[in-house]
């Protein structure tokens, strides 16, 4: 894009730094704009399996529904508990907002349609990720209250187990890949499985990570059926029991922002990210433009998410850590060992 | 242009909050800082180039060392007042460790602005169509495999150590066994019987 702002006759340096504006621009207000229509679909999907009609009553179909609510909410009184920690209260909800925000810094939408392609994409996707974990915890402990408190520390033991072996298997991806670059990682699966599928996970050896990083996506960005963190019947509304308006209103955007991330995650690490599913050139997949497939990934694993929130019951807390850290991590660890073996026999030997 | 006023921006952030770390009153309120510091110090990393170590700084010192700290200082009871009743009692030992350091600062600045130590021209050459986690894996890999290996030994023995400590048995706990759940069948838990009228079953 910088080179578009040159050619207008701009000064490099400025051109840089409009086409940097307008690049975070371009991919956060889309993304605000997703996240109030992804929260409609969640609610669409939901209901219909559960056989009810859904949000109907604002818009057509409903579909103003989520702009009602941001209205309703943006109009509320922000009420801040007098026990609570007025800074830390209210850093919280923003720290998770921004982080969510700025994982998508690195994803690739088309060929070389990317804000930053750094040589560390996946590391920074990690980083950021882990940052996510601080938004939670001090909004558990700054609103000086017991659920919170409980569900706080719920969610962030839950959010540090499933890094782990959601790291292991990026490790996986990588050692396939033998990048870090997410379009570098994007590239490496055309034509991936069987000569002519564009996915890693149409691979026998990266089906499994395939499967498990979905589960961990889950359990990630606590969705059912890994909501502890907000299990009502226990905890109140979990570590947000005591934030209002606006406030809880970032914590809601940041929480569909980090799914929508997954969901991309998912799609651009294992199912071919902006590539056609195949790479036959009799049909003109290439010719429809990188983001449509993408978008469509995202899409298909929010569903999947939305599917599995509607009909699997909520798990209990040592059975989430039991599967954690006794059945991810070791098949993961294990996984490490046979990637890196079979890749040192056909690859490097 | 840029770099500079970030790199100032960054080494200032990095020095007040390392500050805020020691005056803040609150224990949470420091592992807060620190995290702040943490960061910055990332920041830093990168404008050296060095972009793996910044990601791996934020990745184990944000991500999981300062979370831990986090959880230990958020259940501790918290008494403000003993906190500061031992101040005289520590002082003496406060105020060596406090000489000590600065004349080591002092040394070290003297040592270095007296020259002769050209560091410079020690660090090894940027090879620069390689990335940093290449060069990093390369030399880790080979020149320093059994220093690598042995940090990786010390690990496990400190973590068979942090398990050996905590573990204990305990009598009397209903745990779930899961595979045991799985092989369970309709036809083990349950029984279909046609009692006549008036006869009833017995269980």
């Amino acid at each position: 894009m910088t080179e578009t702002f040159i050619s207008w006759g701009m000064d490099p340096t400025w051109a840089w730094g409009v086409a940097t504006i307008a690049g975070i621009l371009l991919i956060a207000l889309p993304l605000m704009l997703s996240v109030a229509m992804i929260i409609y679909a969640d609610r669409k999907i939901w209901a219909a399996i559960a056989l009810r009609r859904g949000p109907n009553v604002v818009g057509p179909f409903g579909l103003l529904q989520s702009f009602a609510d941001g209205l309703k909410v943006f109009l509320q009184e922000t009420i801040i508990p007098t026990g609570a920690n007025r800074g830390l209260f209210l850093i919280a909800p923003i720290i998770t907002f921004t982080v969510a925000l700025m994982a998508w810094a690195v994803i690739p939408f088309n060929s070389g349609a990317v804000l930053a392609d750094i040589n560390v994409g996946l590391l920074y996707i990690l980083a950021i990720s882990s940052l996510g974990v601080y938004g939670v915890i001090l909004s558990g402990w700054a609103s000086n209250s017991k659920y919170p408190f409980f569900s706080a520390m719920r969610a962030s033991a839950q959010m540090i187990s499933y890094e782990v072996s959601i790291g292991f298997i990026l490790i996986g991806v990588v050692l396939f890949a033998d990048s870090f670059n997410m379009n570098e990682i994007v590239k490496a699966q055309q034509g991936h499985g069987l000569g002519f599928v564009n996915a890693f996970g149409f691979n026998l050896l990266l089906f499994p990570l395939a499967v498990m990083f979905l589960i961990s996506s889950l359990a990630e960005t606590a969705r059912a059926p890994f909501d502890l963190t907000e299990a009502e019947s226990e905890l109140v509304a979990g570590y947000q029991t005591e934030y209002s308006s606006m406030a809880f209103a970032l914590f809601w955007l940041g929480e569909y922002a980090n799914v929508l991330l997954m969901c991309t995650l998912n799609a651009v690490l294992f199912w071919g990210g902006w590539l056609p599913p195949l790479n036959i050139d009799l049909i003109p997949w290439f010719d429809i433009p990188g983001w449509v497939w993408l978008f469509g990934k995202i899409l298909f694993f929010f569903f999947v998410f939305s599917w599995v929130k509607a009909t699997v019951p909520r798990y209990r807390y040592d059975q989430l850590m039991r599967l954690g850290w006794k059945v991810f991590l070791p098949i993961s660890l294990i996984w490490i060992f046979l990637i890196s073996g079979y890749l040192m026999l056909t690859r490097y030997s | 242009m840029i770099q500079l006023t970030a790199f100032y921006l960054f080494a200032t952030v990095v020095i007040a909050s390392a500050a805020m770390v020691i005056f803040a009153r609150n224990p949470v309120h420091s592992v807060m800082w620190l995290i702040l510091a943490f960061f910055n110090a990332a920041g830093l990393m990168l404008l050296a180039g060095a972009e793996f170590i910044a990601m791996l700084l934020v990745i184990v010192y944000v991500g999981a060392v300062a979370v831990l700290f986090l959880f230990v200082v958020m259940m501790l009871n918290i008494d403000f007042a003993e906190l500061r009743a031992g101040f005289v009692r520590y002082l003496p030992l406060g105020a060596l460790v406090a000489i000590i350091l600065a004349a080591e600062l002092i040394f070290a600045v003297g040592a270095w602005s007296a020259g002769g130590v050209d560091l410079a021209a020690r660090a090894a050459p940027v090879v620069s169509d390689k990335s940093n986690i290449q060069q990093i894996g390369e030399l880790l890999y080979t020149r320093y495999i059994f220093l690598f290996e042995a940090a990786g030994i010390v690990l496990l023995v400190a973590m068979i150590g942090a398990i050996v400590l905590t573990h204990r048995q305990r009598g009397g706990v209903r745990t779930q066994n899961i595979s045991l759940q799985n092989q369970r069948r309709p036809q083990d838990a349950t029984r279909l019987v046609d009692p006549g009228v008036g006869q009833g079953m017995e269980l």
